[in-house]
């Protein structure tokens, strides 16, 4: 069966100062599926996830995402796009640390507009889901690494996002405490239908993958899409 | 031992400090260069009584030595006679000489006498008559340039001053005879009021100085107490690592030093150009007080190892990381509230106990109160920050991530913006004193400006000239209208009587009917009416009893006194006719009451009279440019040292605002440093959290969603350290006014400086935006 | 693996019967390959030859599969020394993957290209373990995490080797 990607990416170049990080990368995302993006240190894996999700502008080449051209949009408005249909797990560092795991989780949806109660009715839902409902009322600081990538995979799944990229999401996790996560975040985009571009370089991890592809030196070489 | 310990662990420190890597030596520099502000702002404090010291020397050299009279003219001496002008609101001083031998003393800073019709000037008068705009003012000052005027001969080197030669100065139209240059001031013992304002001000100035530099060693607290974390982890114990951090902060503090001696050096050279209140000083009068220069060098570094322990006091540092308590004991506020209650309980016993002619006050007294209440409400803002934030729910994002920031952390914030809490009150506090001392002091001048704006006063030979100066005015471009009098007096002709020793006489004053009806209330007028006007010794004038031994309707009165310079003569006389009419004296625009006889111009041949003036209130055009400085120049084409004043409705009140200003102006410098050290540690705050922030943009927040609460997180604070000001500000007024009997005038006084304050917040917010939006790119997520 | 010391570990918790014995090892530790009953049969008859088990007793009806065994002291012994005894970790020097990257680069084939395929291989596997790890229960997940560990091993190799294919062309071709 060949569905329309719902993600694409050509051709994409993208160089800090001299250095290029991406040269001509070509990537496709159906919906619901999960890829895995590997490749050495430095090989432009977060740079392409960065491009795909519209935070970096690529210098050359295009990304559309669900018929829309992401590379021409203003930045209001992809950051819109990243508020309604992507989601985010970063490796550390994203939670606020003066708000509370529960207002945490909510802030994409108040960011969205959504009122206060319900956002943070929403947000308990997913802690529970997550099996950090006993933590909402703590702030980041106060609860373990792993107790934070859940409350993050939380926050990124509380919008009901199509998208959901993830940056060496378990990287600062032990071994046990990243399986969970891997577990929690593939099972959760499953049930949602949620799409995933995992960034990693742990094989392991890659494993919770539908497919993978590898960067290497700036451009992506795919096992099977390209069969 | 102990003493070995501590300065080995200081010098440690102090490595650190300068080695430490790109990011300690940033912070480094920027402890030092904002220390160094500090101590060149205290240095120039320091500098203020040698400034005000060096001026008063200064005048006192170049004036003509007048201790004592000199009567006969000899092969050294000289008429000289002082001149004034304004243009164009700045003043331009002079002095006319005229030496009367070959001796005559140079003045200082004159290479050589000028000539008559010659004139040295000062550079600055020099590059203004030099310059297009000095046209109007070239016309004004009659003499040929031939040279300057050097420094020993000015106060500043912006001032406007010329010498000028003279050969028409006579002993009718001079200041005096003097012989030599220079003569020592007595020393005038300060007005309570002056004392009580400077001990005021210099507490409210320096106070938030001191706040500042206590900020600054702070600089980069977080990234030190990770150093100092990684310090412990090989084996520091904590007591060490506190000198350690003490020591960073000395070494901050002593580059600082160096810094603000190198500002201060630097700065002094620009002193030559500014005026602050008249206030221009030559470089090399700019020079601290030594006493008060130790001081500083004394109390800044020791105080930066003071508070960085009181600041590491309720931190722990373990070898694996800084635990601050984590949940913080609340602050506590009695002590607080003791500081404050002290500092009241010394200045409220004081209400009243100031009287306006003292000259001695309870100088420790005040100020040890004023210092306490200040500091006071100072800490009280820490307190007042974190219990307000406590309560605050809810609100926007925007807003939810800024209050639960400083739910979190409010001691930053808190610290850096008391400081404007002390400029602030302070500044509040001082306004009120001088608005109540200006209504107090200064009062109405009963000039009326809407009536006439100039006055001239110029010396006729006779009636005649004196109604053709008049006309020069009405002709003068910008004028729109002129109130003229031609002055004379009049005697009671006959021998004296028994008990007087001369004449009684009263002024006698010619115009027409319109100019007459300025003087006084007249029930009509027709060319050719006399008038008696009396004013009912109003003003210090006499009592109109002896106005009308002289003037009365039908009476016959003498027009030159006979004894005057023309002795022997016969004297001219002039009946007052019985149509004469009593009349009431009001105000003239000037605000003088014009008494005697009022005579229009048919009534009285008016070159008749003797040595009459010419008496002129000129109304000009505002929308002339330059309207007054023309009819300056006509006065001075009449008469080159004619006095023109400018009439204000409020005397003085020009120098009171200019204090006023400068109360704000220094209130303004004061809170600037303190919103530079805000500016720094919300720079510092959102580096460290370079990483959330990418994130948070990553997931689609928006850039003014963040700028908001950037926004609220600077507001929050100086919001409520303004208002803490405003109630402290007015508190501290109303103590300070009731000290010295007066009322409240205005209690809108803390407007201007709250409006200060709000631009503050706009100010540090647009600052911290670029550097925001840069540390929102997403560069800052790459974790390879 | 030593499937007499797995036997006679089975047999410490009690005597069992051998098709119990073989039901047992194969829940446990025979995912991939179960035992044969002529393995067990085999192995009993050593271990009984050794001294290690003993028959308990027998069923009636005969033959061997009806046999009770039971463990002696001897065995528990032995057990127990087997159990203390580090395993040798096992290098794999040169394993069937260098050879053919060896192979590759001297014949001028791509070597990248075949790291490539090898990886999607291992991953592919890695992919069915980390299903059945999901489903299964905690001796399963043991099990796959053990052989997700090994290969992920394998891939970091592959990673190592492919950053310096370069340099093991130019030493192979020297």
């Amino acid at each position: 069966m060949t569905t329309a990607p719902l993600l694409l990416a050509s051709g994409i170049d993208k160089a800090y100062g001299p250095t290029p990080a991406l040269v001509g990368a070509d990537f496709a995302l159906r919906a619901g599926e999960v890829v895995a993006v590997m490749g050495p240190s430095g090989s432009g894996k977060s740079t392409l996830l960065h491009c795909l999700a519209g935070i970096v502008r690529p210098d050359a080449g295009t990304i559309t995402y669900d018929g829309r051209e992401l590379t021409s949009l203003p930045d209001a408005a992809r950051s819109a796009l990243r508020r309604s249909d992507f989601g985010f797990v970063f490796q550390f560092g994203q939670l606020v640390p003066e708000l509370t795991c529960v207002e945490n989780v909510a802030l994409p949806l108040r960011l969205n507009g959504e009122r206060r109660r319900s956002a943070e009715l929403k947000a308990e839902e997913w802690l529970t889901r997550l099996e950090v409902e006993d933590v909402g009322g703590k702030r980041p600081g106060e609860i373990s690494g792993g107790q934070g990538q859940r409350v993050a995979v939380a926050r990124a799944l509380v919008t009901a996002p199509r998208v959901i990229f993830a940056d060496e999401p378990t990287g600062a996790l032990d071994s046990l405490n990243g399986e969970r996560v891997m577990q929690l975040l593939t099972d959760a985009s499953r049930d949602t239908g949620a799409a995933v571009v995992l960034v990693t370089h742990e094989a392991r991890v890659a494993a919770y993958s539908d497919r993978e592809v590898v960067v290497r030196d700036g451009s992506v070489r795919s096992s099977e899409w390209a069969v | 031992m102990r003493l070995r310990t501590w300065a080995r662990d200081l010098a440690l420190g102090g490595r650190f400090a300068v080695t430490g890597g790109r990011g300690g030596l940033l912070r480094t520099f920027l402890t030092a260069v904002g220390v160094g502000l500090g101590v060149a702002l205290l240095l120039l404090a320091a500098s203020l009584p040698n400034m005000t010291f060096q001026r008063e020397v200064r005048e006192s050299v170049r004036d003509p030595d007048a201790s004592y009279e000199t009567l006969q003219p000899g092969r050294d001496t000289f008429l000289y006679v002082r001149h004034q002008t304004l243009f164009r609101g700045d003043t331009v001083t002079g002095m006319v000489l005229r030496p009367e031998g070959p001796d005559a003393a140079l003045p200082p800073g004159a290479a050589k006498l000028p000539g008559p019709g010659e004139m040295l000037v000062s550079p600055a008068l020099g590059e203004l008559l030099g310059s297009p705009d000095g046209a109007l003012l070239r016309d004004r000052l009659p003499y040929k340039v031939v040279g300057t005027v050097g420094d020993a001969g000015l106060i500043g080197p912006a001032e406007l001053r010329y010498l000028a030669g003279s050969d028409t100065l006579t002993t009718d139209n001079y200041d005096g005879r003097g012989r030599e240059y220079g003569w020592s001031v007595p020393d005038e013992p300060f007005n309570a009021f002056l004392l009580l304002l400077v001990l005021i001000a210099c507490v409210v100035l320096l106070l938030p100085v001191l706040v500042f530099i206590a900020t600054a060693v702070r600089f980069g607290g977080e990234q030190r107490d990770r150093r100092l974390a990684a310090l412990r982890l090989v084996g520091a114990d904590t007591a060490m690592t506190r000198r350690i951090a003490a020591g960073e902060s000395l070494m901050g503090a002593l580059l600082g030093l160096v810094c603000g001696t190198g500002f201060f050096l630097v700065g002094r050279r620009f002193s030559g150009m500014v005026q602050v209140w008249d206030v221009n000083a030559f470089p090399s009068d700019v020079v601290p007080v030594p006493a008060l220069a130790a001081l500083i060098f004394a109390v800044v570094p020791v105080s930066a190892v003071v508070v960085t322990l009181f600041a590491l006091r309720g931190v722990a540092i373990e070898p694996l990381g800084v635990v601050r308590t984590a949940t913080p004991r609340p602050r506590r506020l009695w002590w607080r509230l003791l500081l404050l209650g002290a500092g009241a309980a010394l200045l409220v016993p004081m209400a009243g106990a100031i009287d306006l002619g003292d000259t001695a006050i309870d100088t420790v007294g005040v100020a040890v109160g004023s210092v306490l209440a200040l500091t006071g409400l100072t800490t009280l803002l820490p307190w007042l920050v974190e219990a307000f934030v406590r309560r605050l729910r809810g609100g926007p994002v925007a807003w939810q991530l800024a209050v639960r920031r400083l739910q979190l952390s409010s001691g930053t914030a808190a610290r850096a913006v008391s400081g404007i809490v002390v400029a602030a009150a302070g500044a509040i506090a001082l306004q009120m004193l001088f608005q109540a001392m200006q209504n107090d002091f200064v009062t109405v001048t009963n000039m009326d400006s809407s009536r006439a704006q100039l006055d001239v006063r110029v010396d006729a030979q006779d009636g005649a000239e004196a109604r053709e100066m008049i006309a020069r005015f009405s002709d003068t471009e910008g004028v729109t209208g002129v109130i003229g009098t031609i002055t004379s007096h009049v005697w009671r002709p006959g021998p004296l009587k028994q008990g007087e020793e001369f004449a009684p006489t009263t002024p006698m004053t010619v115009a027409d009917c319109p100019s007459l009806r300025e003087l006084a209330a007249l029930p009509s007028c027709e060319d050719g009416d006399v008038f008696v006007a009396l004013a009912h010794g109003a003003e210090g004038g006499p009592e109109d009893s002896w106005v009308r031994r002289t003037a009365e309707p039908g009476a016959q009165v003498a027009l030159r006194d006979v004894d005057g310079p023309q002795r022997g003569e016969p004297v001219p006389l002039w009946r007052i006719p019985d149509t004469a009419r009593v009349v009431e004296a009001r105000r003239d625009p000037v605000g003088q009451y014009q008494f005697g006889v009022l005579a229009t111009p048919s009534a009285i041949d008016a070159s008749r009279l003797d040595a009459p003036e010419a008496g002129v209130s000129v109304r000009i055009d505002p929308a002339v440019p330059d309207a007054a400085e023309h009819v300056r120049n006509t006065a001075a084409s009449l008469d080159p040292l004619a006095w023109v004043r400018t009439l204000q409705d409020t005397q003085r009140d020009a120098q009171f605002s200019s204090v006023r200003t400068g109360i704000l102006a220094g209130a303004t410098a004061t809170m600037l440093l303190v919103a530079a050290s805000l500016l720094v540690t919300t720079l510092e705050q959102l580096r460290d959290r370079k990483r959330l922030l990418s994130s948070l943009v990553a997931f689609g927040t928006r850039r003014t969603t963040l700028s908001w609460s950037v926004l609220w997180q600077t507001a929050v604070p100086i919001a409520l350290g303004l208002a803490l000001a405003v109630a402290g500000g007015l508190g501290l007024g109303v103590v300070l006014l009731k000290m010295i009997g007066a009322q409240v005038e205005d209690w809108w006084v803390f407007l201007p400086v709250t409006g200060v304050g709000a631009a503050l917040i706009v100010a540090v917010t647009l600052l911290s935006l670029p550097p925001l939006w840069r540390l929102m790119r997403a560069d800052a997520l790459r974790t390879e | 693996m030593s499937i007499g010391h797995t036997l006679l570990g089975l047999l410490e918790s009690g005597p069992r019967h051998g098709y119990d014995l073989k039901r047992a090892f194969d829940e446990r530790f025979g995912h991939d390959r179960p035992l044969h009953y002529g393995q067990v049969y085999s192995t009993m008859s050593r271990l009984l030859r050794n001294g290690l088990v003993e028959v308990d007793g027998v069923e009636a009806g005969g033959g061997p599969e009806r046999k009770r065994y039971a463990i002696t002291e001897a065995g528990i012994t032995d057990v127990e020394r087997w159990l203390s005894q580090p395993e040798k970790p096992e290098p794999y020097l040169q394993s069937t993957l260098y050879t053919k990257v060896v192979l590759a680069l001297l014949t001028g084939r791509g070597a990248a290209e075949l790291l490539d395929v090898q990886r999607a291989e291992h991953l592919r596997l890695m992919r069915e373990l980390t299903r059945r790890k999901k489903d299964g229960d905690l001796a399963d997940q043991l099990i796959c995490d053990h052989a997700l560990f090994h290969l992920e091993a394998d891939l970091r190799w592959l990673e190592l080797t492919a950053a310096r294919l370069d340099r093991l062309a130019e030493e192979i071709r020297r």
